[in-house]
């Protein structure tokens, strides 16, 4: 049995989650999306990355996301890409600025409007 | 210096400022002014730019800048809403009257009907916590950190240390990491961490960064920069254990010792303040002891989240609003009870409940505990596990308060007694 903290919501339900015969059971979540975020942590944890880059011409800092949570161990790989990254002015929030960071098929997108 | 007539002077354009002036403006208040020191609306959410805003008030998971841009794209539907930015309120009276300064309008004058304090909080300095040692460079408290790092591109060193389990010290701990600098340490002095249970597996559990509960800073070395800190468990008391300190090298420490409500401009009008958050004395409405001045979010008690701040905001503002239009009389006559902390809690926000208006309790707990009853007049609830890391937010109903008592016991009791 392994306890998880699911981080799905700020509720932070402690959650129990049972390996047999390659079957997955879930006990104590709150909700649907802890039993799903249990499963995931199990066979496949994902986490969403955010950081900044730089914008060409312009000293602001331009905060950004991957637009779906990327497997965890690709984190480090989406960082390296994500330091290389130099945004175009102007920027709108939602705007992709890489299609498939580090080949996680998941895009990297633009958090804040910077004119 | 010629005086301004204004309905509602919102001090603070962060979350707490935004959402209070939309309520408002919704609710048919006609000039409305929010004052902000810095050059751009959303306060503290700028420089938040991890994931895990809105998820109860949008039902969405959203970075700290796209949060705020959900509340000022709004702004533009309420053209009664002024903002001035770059603006500093410097004195506040009981009257409502309020003096501004700012580089472009220099000083003004306002005399506003009512007045909503959002000011939000500041972080506890290095000074309130005493570290002996030497003075060097490259000690920082973590909002200061993630205010260089995120919104100036700052690279703090190579190596850090972070005193304190805070939520911002987690978050930067994470943020750290992923900019490639190692954290070699989280020491927490308490016993069990202060930051959100999600935010410890998050940022450190996913990382294998230690976490050193019960542990504190009792040197810090280097001269000109850090070179290490010199750390030691503590006992019981809270005092460290000189013989078993332990150098750990570092070029960084990062202090997230806590937050504190700043409440300069409140003190000065007169507002009375409560000891156990640090804000002013709040009930259902946000009202404050000084009719007409409201206070809300982390200027009245510091939130976990804030989609709370959000939600007790837009009350705040609809209570503002009813001020000023004259509906007031509607909460004068109602009956109200008094908050009365009993055992297990540090605070309880707001500390008075106005009947007929909704009853959301902020509880904050003094020590962790499993399997409790949290009980407010004769409101029930079952909880796993209460942290001082962790408001309890509880919704109460009508039913569950007597109003004739004047008084509200709010306790939290031992599992086994309650089972
Ligand atoms: S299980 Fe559901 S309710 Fe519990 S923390 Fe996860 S998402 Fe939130």
């Amino acid at each position: 049995m392994r306890e998880l903290t699911c981080i799905v919501c700020p509720m932070g339900c402690r959650i129990k989650a049972y390996e047999e015969k390659g079957q997955i059971r879930v006990e104590d979540h709150g909700c649907r999306r802890g039993e799903l975020y249990a499963r995931d942590e199990l066979t496949a944890p994902k986490r969403v990355v955010t950081s900044v880059v730089t914008v060409q011409g312009c000293s602001e800092l331009l905060p950004v996301k991957t637009a779906a949570p990327v497997p965890k161990e690709a984190i480090f790989r989406v960082m390296e890409e994500v330091r290389r990254v130099v945004a175009k002015k102007p920027v709108r929030a939602g705007d992709v600025l890489v299609e498939n960071i580090a080949g996680t098929g998941v895009a990297l997108i633009a958090t804040k409007h910077i004119q | 210096m010629k005086e301004q007539a204004i309905d509602i002077a919102v001090i603070g354009g962060g979350p707490a400022g935004l959402a209070a002036a939309i309520a408002a403006a919704k609710a048919g208040v006609e000039r409305i002014v929010i004052f902000d020191r810095q050059a751009e609306l959303g306060g503290i959410l700028n420089q938040c730019i991890h994931n895990g805003f809105g998820l109860r008030y949008f039902k969405e998971e959203l970075t700290g800048p796209e949060y705020a841009a959900r509340f000022i794209a709004q702004l533009a539907e309420y053209p009664q809403i002024e903002v001035k930015l770059e603006t500093m309120v410097v004195e506040l009276t009981a009257d409502k009257q309020l003096i501004t300064t700012s580089r472009r309008d220099g000083w003004n004058l306002y005399q506003a009907k009512a007045v909503i304090l959002a000011m939000g909080c500041r972080e506890r300095p290095r000074g309130a916590i005493n570290i002996p040692g030497t003075r060097p460079a490259g000690v920082y408290t973590a909002g200061t950190m993630q205010r260089l790092m995120n919104i100036e591109g700052f690279r703090p060193g190579n190596r850090a240390v972070i005193l304190g389990s805070g939520d911002i010290g987690l978050i930067m701990a994470r943020r750290l990491t992923l900019e490639g600098i190692q954290v070699a340490a989280v020491l927490e002095l308490l016993p069990y961490s202060c930051g959100l249970n999600r935010n410890v597996v998050q940022c450190l559990e996913d990382f294998d960064i230690p976490l050193y509960l019960s542990h504190t800073v009792v040197e810090i070395c280097g001269e000109g920069r850090v070179t290490g800190v010199k750390a030691a468990p503590v006992g019981s008391d809270r005092r460290p254990i000189l013989e078993r300190s332990f150098m750990i090298d570092c070029d960084t420490l990062v202090l997230s010792v806590g937050l504190i409500p700043e409440n300069e401009l409140s003190r000065e009008a007169g507002v009375q303040m409560e000891p156990s958050t640090g804000g002013p004395r709040i009930d259902t409405g946000c009202r404050t002891s000084v009719p007409g001045i409201f206070a809300c979010g982390n200027v009245a008690h510091v939130h976990d989240l804030v989609d709370d701040v959000s939600e007790e905001s837009r009350i705040a503002g609809i209570a503002a609003a009813a001020y000023v239009l004259g509906e007031e009389s509607i909460a004068n006559g109602q009956k109200r009870v008094k908050v009365v902390p009993g055992r297990n809690i540090r605070s309880v926000t707001p500390q008075e409940i106005v009947a007929g208006e909704p009853s959301a309790l902020y509880i904050r707990v003094a020590f962790p505990e499993r399997d409790v009853v949290v009980t407010a007049g004769s409101h029930r609830s079952k909880h796993r596990i209460v942290t001082p890391g962790e408001t309890v937010r509880i919704v109460l109903r009508p039913e569950d308060i007597d109003f004739n008592a004047g008084v509200l016991p709010v306790a939290v009791e031992g599992g086994e007694v309650n089972a």
